[in-house]
C-alpha cells in the first residue's frame, strides 16, 4: 500500500527522497572507486613496480609518493651507493629461500636494420629478475646465468620493442646494436599492457655484466639488488638480514640510520594509503550530511501527508484503528519512501563507478558492505524522519479528524 | 423480549469553546434493546452530534454512564475505545468517508485489517459484504468511478464487514437525491428485518419516519422518546 502512494505522486516522492539518493550514491560510488584503487594500486602499480614479496636494497628511493624536501635530496644524494661487492656481500647473508637479481637501468637507443628505437629503458639484470617482476615470455628464452657470468651480449626484449622496431618479422635470433655492440635477440617478454596510461613494454634486458653497463652500471656500482620471498612474514625477515648485513658493512652505530634505503611496495603504496585514508573519512561526513538533509525532507513530506490525510486517518481511527496503527502505517510508508531513495541511490552509485572504470584508468570494485549499509541507512532514515510525523498522525483526534476538508 | 443492548444514565458533556463553556449534554438516560431502529433529532446545538460521537465511542463523556452489549465503555483509554468501534459499531456518514484511493473492496477490509483477520478471510468476508449491498460487480472501482447511492452502498457493507452490535447512521441520506434516498432507507429496513439494530441521527422529519421510535433531543436534554406513528410495536 505504502508503494501505491508513491507511484501515485511520483514528481513530488521524487524530491521528496533526493537526499537519500544522493547520499547513498556517494556511499556506494566513494567506496566502490576506493576499493577498485586499491586492488590496482596493490596488484598492478605497486607489484609491478616493485614486485610481489620484494624488497630493493638501493641508495635511495625510486618511488617517491609525498613531497620531500631539497635537503633530504641532496642528503640522500650524498650517500654511497650499492657497490657489486655490497649486493654480494648482502645476499650472501640472507638465510631466507629467496631469489635476487642485480640491477641498474639508462634509457639508451636500440638499432636495428637501420632503424633505431631511441628512449628504451635498458635494463642490466641477471635471470632471476625475470622471476621477480613476473615476466612471462611469449618467445624464445631468458638468459642463463652462465650468460650472466660471461657477460654474453644477448637480449630479452619487451613487446613494444619487438613490435615496433621488427614490425613483423620474428625478433628471435636477430641483432640490435647497442652504444655500437651488437646484441643477439634470444626472448621476447609477454605485452605487459599500460600503468595509467604509460606502456610497460617499452623495455629491454641484458645480462648486466654485458659491455654497456659501462652506459648504465658505471663503477661497478648497481641502482638495486632486487630480493623477492615466498610470502609476506619471509619478505620482512630477508629485509631484516638484509638491513644488518648492511648495517655492519657500513659499520654503522646502533643510533645512526641507515645510509640506504630498502624499497617495498608498501612503501610505495603509502601516499596512496594517505588519500584513500582521507577520502574514507571524508566519506562517513559527506554520507552523514545526505542522509541528515534527506531525512528532514522525509520527514516534511510526511507532516504535510499527515496534515492532507486527516480526514482519512478520522476515518481509520472510526474503524478501530489504534494508535499503533496509525503509527506503524505512516512510518511503513516513511521508511518504504527512504528504502526507495536508498535503492535507487545504490542503482545510481553502482552506475557512476561503472562509468568512472569505462571512461578512466581507474578500476572500481563494488563492495558488498557498502550496498548493505545503503540499504540499512534507508530504512534507518525513513523510521527516524517519519517517527515524528507518525506520532502526530496517531495523536490525532477522530471527531476533529473527521470534519476536516 | 429483547435485552438491553444500550443503557446510558445522566450523560453530561461539557466543550470549552473560545473561553465559554457549552454544554453539550446536560444529564440524558436512553435505553435501546436489540433490533430497534431509532432515530435522534433535534435541532442544532440540541446535542445530537455529541451524542452520535459518544454512542459511537468517538468522545467520553465528562460524568455518567454507559453500557454498550454489557460492557461499561464511558472511562475507556483511546486504544480500548478504538476495539470497542471495531467491534461492536458500524459507521455510516453524510459524506460517505470512503478512502478515495482505495477500491471498493478495500475500503470494505479495512475493519477486518484492524481486527487482525488474515487476507484470505478478510477478502472472502468483503466480497461477501459487498455482494449482500448489491455491489458485487463493482468490487475494484473507486469511490470516485461510483455514484453517490452506490458509495453509501459500500460504507454500508464496511459498516456491517464486522458484524457489529450497531449500525450507526449520521444523516445519511443528507448527501443523496429522493430516489436513492429511497434506496438507501429500503436497505436499512431490510438489514432492521434481519436482526440489525439500528441508530439514525437526522434533522429531516421523512428520514425519521422509517424508524420505529423517535427520540427528540432539545439543549442537551431529551425532549421526547415515541413509538414512531406509522410503525409496528
Amino acid at each position: 500500500m505504502a508503494l501505491r502512494m508513491i507511484r501515485a505522486q511520483k514528481l513530488k516522492s521524487f524530491f521528496s527522497l533526493i537526499g537519500v539518493l544522493i547520499g547513498v550514491t556517494f556511499l556506494i560510488a566513494v567506496v566502490s572507486i576506493v576499493q577498485g584503487m586499491n586492488v590496482y594500486m596493490e596488484d598492478e602499480f605497486a607489484n609491478r613496480l616493485v614486485g610481489l614479496n620484494t624488497f630493493q636494497l638501493r641508495q635511495r628511493p625510486s618511488i617517491v609518493m609525498e613531497d620531500v624536501s631539497d635537503e633530504t635530496w641532496r642528503a640522500w644524494s650524498r650517500r654511497p651507493r650499492i657497490s657489486y661487492a655490497d649486493a654480494q656481500f648482502v645476499r650472501e647473508r640472507i638465510t631466507v629461500p629467496v631469489t635476487t637479481s642485480f640491477f641498474c637501468a639508462d634509457r639508451m637507443t636500440l638499432s636495428y636494420a637501420g632503424k633505431q628505437a631511441k628512449d628504451i629503458e635498458l635494463d642490466g639484470a641477471e635471470a632471476g629478475f625475470f622471476t621477480i617482476k613476473n615476466y612471462n615470455i611469449s618467445a624464445g628464452r631468458v638468459f642463463t646465468e652462465q650468460e650472466v657470468r660471461a657477460g654474453a651480449t644477448v637480449l630479452v626484449i619487451g613487446d613494444l620493442i619487438a613490435e615496433k622496431l621488427f614490425e613483423g618479422v620474428d625478433p628471435l635470433g636477430k641483432s640490435v646494436t647497442i652504444a655500437g655492440i651488437p646484441y643477439r635477440v634470444v626472448g621476447v617478454v609477454a605485452k605487459q599492457g599500460n600503468l595509467f596510461g604509460i606502456s610497460l613494454d617499452k623495455f629491454a634486458v641484458m645480462p648486466f655484466t654485458a659491455p654497456a653497463r659501462r652506459h648504465i652500471c658505471p663503477h661497478n656500482v648497481l641502482d638495486e639488488l632486487q630480493v623477492q620471498a615466498a610470502s609476506h612474514d619471509q619478505m620482512v625477515a630477508a629485509m631484516g638480514e638484509a638491513e644488518a648485513a648492511m648495517r655492519g658493512r657500513r659499520q654503522l652505530k646502533p643510533r645512526e640510520e641507515n645510509d640506504f634505503h630498502l624499497q617495498t611496495s608498501e612503501g610505495a603504496l603509502s601516499g596512496w594509503k594517505k588519500i584513500s585514508g582521507i577520502l574514507m573519512m571524508a566519506l562517513p561526513g559527506l554520507v552523514a550530511i545526505s542522509l541528515v538533509v534527506g531525512g528532514i525532507v522525509i520527514m516534511n513530506i510526511m507532516l504535510m501527508a499527515v496534515s492532507e490525510r486527516t480526514r482519512e486517518i478520522g476515518i481509520r481511527k472510526a474503524l478501530g484503528a489504534r494508535r499503533r496503527d496509525i503509527m506503524s502505517q505512516f512510518i511503513v510508508e516513511s521508511a518504504t519512501l527512504s528504502l526507495v531513495g536508498a535503492a535507487l541511490g545504490i542503482a545510481a552509485g553502482l552506475g557512476l563507478a561503472w562509468v568512472v572504470e569505462a571512461l578512466t584508468p581507474m578500476p572500481a570494485a563494488v563492495a558488498p558492505w557498502s550496498v548493505a549499509m545503503g540499504v540499512i541507512l534507508g530504512i534507518s532514515v525513513g523510521v527516524i524522519a517519519g517517527a515524528y510525523p507518525a506520532s502526530r498522525a496517531a495523536r490525532l483526534d477522530p471527531i476533529t479528524a473527521l470534519r476536516a476538508e | 423480549m429483547n435485552p438491553e443492548l444500550i443503557r446510558i444514565r445522566d450523560l453530561e458533556r461539557r466543550y470549552v469553546m473560545g473561553g465559554e463553556v457549552i454544554h453539550a449534554l446536560r444529564g440524558v438516560s436512553l435505553s435501546i434493546r436489540r433490533n430497534e431502529y431509532v432515530a435522534i433529532m433535534g435541532p442544532s446545538g440540541s446535542g445530537k452530534s455529541t451524542m452520535m460521537n459518544v454512542l459511537g465511542c468517538l468522545d467520553t463523556p465528562d460524568a455518567g454512564e454507559y453500557w454498550l452489549n454489557g460492557q461499561e465503555v464511558s472511562r475507556l483509554t483511546d486504544d480500548a475505545l478504538a476495539r470497542v468501534r471495531n467491534k461492536e459499531i458500524g459507521f455510516v456518514f453524510q459524506t460517505f468517508n470512503l478512502l478515495p484511493r482505495a477500491t471498493a473492496l478495500h475500503n470494505v477490509e479495512l475493519p477486518l485489517i484492524y481486527a487482525g483477520l488474515a487476507a484470505r478471510e478478510r477478502r472472502d468476508r468483503a466480497m461477501a459484504a459487498l455482494e449482500r449491498v448489491g455491489l458485487g460487480n463493482r468490487m475494484d472501482h473507486r469511490p470516485n468511478e461510483l455514484s453517490g447511492g452506490q458509495r453509501q452502498r459500500v460504507a454500508i457493507a464496511r459498516a456491517l464487514v464486522n458484524q457489529p452490535s450497531i449500525l450507526l447512521a449520521d444523516e445519511p441520506t443528507g448527501n443523496l437525491d429522493s430516489t436513492t434516498s429511497a434506496d438507501i432507507m429500503q436497505v436499512f429496513g431490510e438489514l432492521h428485518a434481519l436482526g440489525q439494530t439500528v441508530i439514525m441521527v437526522t434533522h429531516e422529519p421523512d428520514i425519521a419516519a422509517f424508524a420505529e421510535r423517535v427520540v427528540v433531543l432539545r439543549d442537551g436534554r431529551v425532549e421526547s422518546d415515541r413509538l414512531s406513528r406509522d410503525s409496528a410495536a
